[in-house]
């Protein structure tokens, strides 16, 4: 799938951000062997690649867990207090920012700005963006996502 | 004046250069010096540590000499109280980033950044230091590589790409985590592609990459990139 999409491109390298995109939509992240061979197939060096994908924040190169909270650091959630969701968060679900739980059910990201300043403080679960978030309804909500495990789709 | 020919005036000296030609060059060929920390002759041009600004009359901005290209009648000061304060504090801003201790330093005495520093007159850091550690790998047969003491000028990244042309190296992440990595961020030891040119180490600037056991005066020879350049043009 991911060698067809590259033809598609021609193998172009700079369409280097367009595959890793790509790459991180089908394998959910982006693992040495997948860069690696992007590198082949886009005659990179690996390096470069791996260079690119750190640089920036979208790329993930560990599997998150299977359920996703990301919080939004942008100036206004910040300003708005987000910190203090994040850290209930952490809290409650023994989680650190930045990482996935042992079990492998629950990642915690921070990004910045999604651009949704009016609603501050955001948070995004499992693709759901929160506006004016408080810690209890975005505990809550990361709670009902893990309790369906079976039914949700990831 | 013929095509291509470029008029202006670096520090009201009249200077005549070529068209495409940065005004560091320019300064360069007519024995101006402006300080430098990233430019190496033989690679491309980086813009990365900002000790080549200069001011350019009619504009307000400062202008890096390494990127700038000339242009007719442009009137360029390469040194005045306001520069200096900047590459000052540029200076101190690149020793407050890393671990820059001398006195366990390889390149101790033959640092550029130290040079650089006693040239300007920092005797001090005024901002809030970075203590972070970066990591240190010792693993290839006799190049190091000590991240804290790197200074992100990008020049092994680009002689490695550039003049020996197997990019093993380049930067990972971002803003002050930015690290140079060696393929994918592995130990230099395992990197199959890696040739052990020493390239890199030579044109360091600082004690970053080093050649083991091998003293730093011999090991650096700023010379190099340019010589294999134009013996490969030739």
């Amino acid at each position: 799938m991911l060698d067809k999409f590259v033809m598609q491109h021609g193998h172009r390298k700079d369409a280097l951000l367009e595959i890793l995109h790509y790459a991180q939509e089908i394998y959910g992240y982006l693992d040495k062997d997948i860069l690696t061979h992007i590198s082949n197939s886009l005659n990179l060096p690996t390096s470069h690649v791996y260079g690119v994908a750190t640089f920036y924040n979208f790329f993930k190169l560990k599997k998150p867990g299977s359920h996703i909270v990301t919080f939004c650091l942008g100036t206004a959630c910040f300003v708005k207090g987000v910190e203090e969701i994040i850290t209930a968060v952490e809290n409650e679900f023994n989680v650190k920012r930045g990482e996935t739980r042992a079990d492998g059910k629950l990642s915690v990201f921070i990004t910045r700005c999604i651009g949704a300043c009016a609603m501050a403080p955001n948070a995004i679960v499992d693709n759901v963006v929160i506006g004016k978030a408080t810690p209890e309804i975005v505990i809550d909500k990361i709670r009902s996502v893990l309790g369906e495990e079976k039914v949700e789709a990831n | 004046m013929g095509i291509g020919v470029i008029k202006l005036k670096i520090n009201e000296q009249e200077v005549i250069s070529r068209e495409g030609d940065t005004i560091l060059k320019a300064a360069k060929e007519h024995g101006i010096t402006i300080p430098t920390l990233c430019d190496l002759d033989g690679l491309s041009n980086f813009g990365g540590c900002r000790l080549c600004l200069v001011e350019v009359k009619g504009s307000p901005k400062l202008f890096p000499a390494c990127t700038t290209p000339v242009s007719n009648g442009m009137e360029v000061i390469t040194d005045s109280e306001r520069l200096k304060k900047y590459r000052k504090m540029a200076i101190e801003l690149i020793l407050s980033e890393r671990i820059h201790v001398c006195s366990v330093c390889v390149a101790n005495n033959n640092c550029e950044l130290q040079d650089l520093a006693n040239k300007l007159g920092v005797d001090h850091v005024n901002f809030k230091r970075d203590w972070n550690t970066h990591d240190l790998d010792t693993t290839h047969e006799f190049l190091v590589i000590d991240r804290n003491r790197c200074i992100l000028c990008t020049r092994c990244i680009r002689v490695c790409d550039e003049v020996e042309g197997v990019h093993v190296l380049d930067l990972k992440n971002r803003g002050k985590d930015t690290e140079v990595i060696i393929d994918l961020d592995d130990q230099w030891g395992v990197s199959k592609i890696c040739t052990s040119c020493r390239k890199c180490a030579k044109v360091c600037p600082v004690g970053a990459i080093y050649v083991e056991g091998q003293p730093i005066s011999q090991t650096r020879d700023k010379k190099i990139a340019e010589f294999v350049l134009t013996r490969r043009q030739s």
